[in-house]
């Protein structure tokens, strides 16, 4: 398992990976904010982590219908499938998704504070807006997942990966967001819904690899 | 252990490829599918492999005990897709599944000397040709132990020299009690197994 998950990290990081193309998809939906709503900088301020989220969750996208088709291209997952007995299918998907995670996902977050000065963000916010989507972002990769798997034999599904799975990611954002304005907005609680977030992204650890399992599964001819 | 299929019917997109295939293997026998494009070679491994669900029948595995409690467990299947990452090298590949699968036979060094590409661990998997990837993907079946081999088309884009190579190492591995099903319409140079032809000239 730790064989698989450092593979995959590997393959996302080098030539191809696309890991760095999801930090300049952030960085450039981010920069072009300020462009589109003006030079208003308590505006600015206050739309700031809700347009870090929307961008983390749209770069978060990019490369994610890749997640099982370039195993399916080149027949691993036949390989993978098989090993069932060795290692448990859900098990294998769980570690590609925080694999998946690790390499894209992983530098967003990393980025975010960075952006969050473009935003002219308060540095309490920043520190906010960083870690709920240190927290919130594992769970549009393991929902990612299912849309993926149920995609994986589709040759251009990655919009439809994206349409499939932006509505389950909603709940993400909405707590995401809501914890992270209250971190700078006082009567807002903060602990409330970033509790939430973190159970969200426990809830779907689970029934996503379950779920994108069952669909290989029936998906694997 | 005994890899036995009964009355072993497939189908595919709803259409039946084959019907009533028998067959009974033991350690140490092989058997050679033969039969033109689309008569369902690859079908036949895929339903033995537990990729595709049987239309009819049984395939199971007799004798394997608690090691080996069913076929997808105690194969290695080689279908069309060699399983390598071009962005990898060689040598990180076969390292890979090495560990993933288990069983660990032979090194990865001595597995590349034994299909003759003692040169090439370092290289990516990308920059090889055709030939020599599918020659990394039979090293792959030497460096971690399993006793079925499930093979589609295993010499597709080899040469004269490493099919001869290639022969030898299904040899030695039928010698040594494993069993070997293999697709493939090319002669595989391996005396004394059993060939099963599918499809006649209806379709």
């Amino acid at each position: 398992m730790l064989a698989l998950f450092l593979r995959d990290v590997r393959l996302g990081v080098r030539a191809g990976g696309g890991a760095l193309v999801g930090v300049l998809f952030f960085l450039t939906v981010v920069a072009v904010v300020p462009f589109g709503v003006g030079p208003d900088l308590n505006l600015l301020a206050r739309i700031g982590p809700a347009m870090l989220w929307v961008g983390a969750l749209l770069a978060s996208l990019l490369g994610l219908d890749r997640l099982f088709q370039a195993d399916r291209e080149d027949g691993s997952l036949d390989l993978l499938i098989l090993a069932s007995d060795r290692h448990m299918l859900a098990l294998t998907v769980l570690v590609k998704c925080l694999a998946h995670w690790v390499a894209s996902v992983l530098p967003l977050v990393v980025a975010s504070p960075l952006l969050g000065l473009f935003m002219n963000i308060e540095p309490l916010g920043i520190a906010a807006t960083s870690l709920t989507l240190l927290v919130g972002t594992p769970a549009i990769a393991f929902i990612g997942a299912v849309g993926a798997a149920v995609a994986v034999s589709l040759p251009r599904g990655g919009l439809l990966v994206s349409v499939l799975i932006l509505p389950l990611a909603i709940p993400v954002l909405i707590f995401g967001v809501s914890a992270a304005y209250g971190a700078v907005n006082d009567p807002n609680p903060f602990l409330a819904p970033f509790l939430i977030l973190a159970a969200l992204t426990l809830f779907f650890a689970v029934i996503g690899p379950a779920a994108a399992t069952l669909a290989l599964r029936s998906m694997s001819d | 252990m005994r890899l036995v299929a009964e009355n072993l019917s497939g189908e595919r997109g709803g259409e039946s490829v084959f019907e009533g295939i028998d067959f009974d293997l033991g350690e140490g026998d092989g058997l050679i599918v033969t039969g033109q494009n689309g008569s369902g070679k690859s079908t036949l491994l895929r339903i033995v492999a537990g990729l595709l669900p049987a239309a009819s029948g049984v395939i199971r595995l007799d004798g394997g005990d608690e090691k080996w409690p069913d076929v997808a467990a105690a194969c290695h299947y080689l279908g069309h897709g060699n399983a390598m990452k071009t962005a990898l090298t060689v040598e990180e590949n076969l390292a890979f599944w090495r560990v993933f699968s288990g069983e660990p036979h032979l090194d990865v060094d001595e597995a590349l000397d034994m299909v003759g590409l003692p040169q090439v661990g370092h290289l990516p998997y990308g920059y090889l040709s055709t030939g020599q990837k599918r020659r990394v993907s039979i090293a792959k079946l030497l460096v971690s132990y399993r006793p079925l081999w499930l093979l589609d088309e295993p010499t597709a884009g080899l040469d004269k020299a490493s099919e001869a190579q290639f022969s030898a190492l299904m040899r030695a591995h039928l010698d040594d009690g494993g069993i070997i099903v293999a697709a493939t319409h090319i002669p595989l140079g391996l005396d004394g197994v059993a060939e099963l032809r599918l499809g006649g000239a209806e379709r």
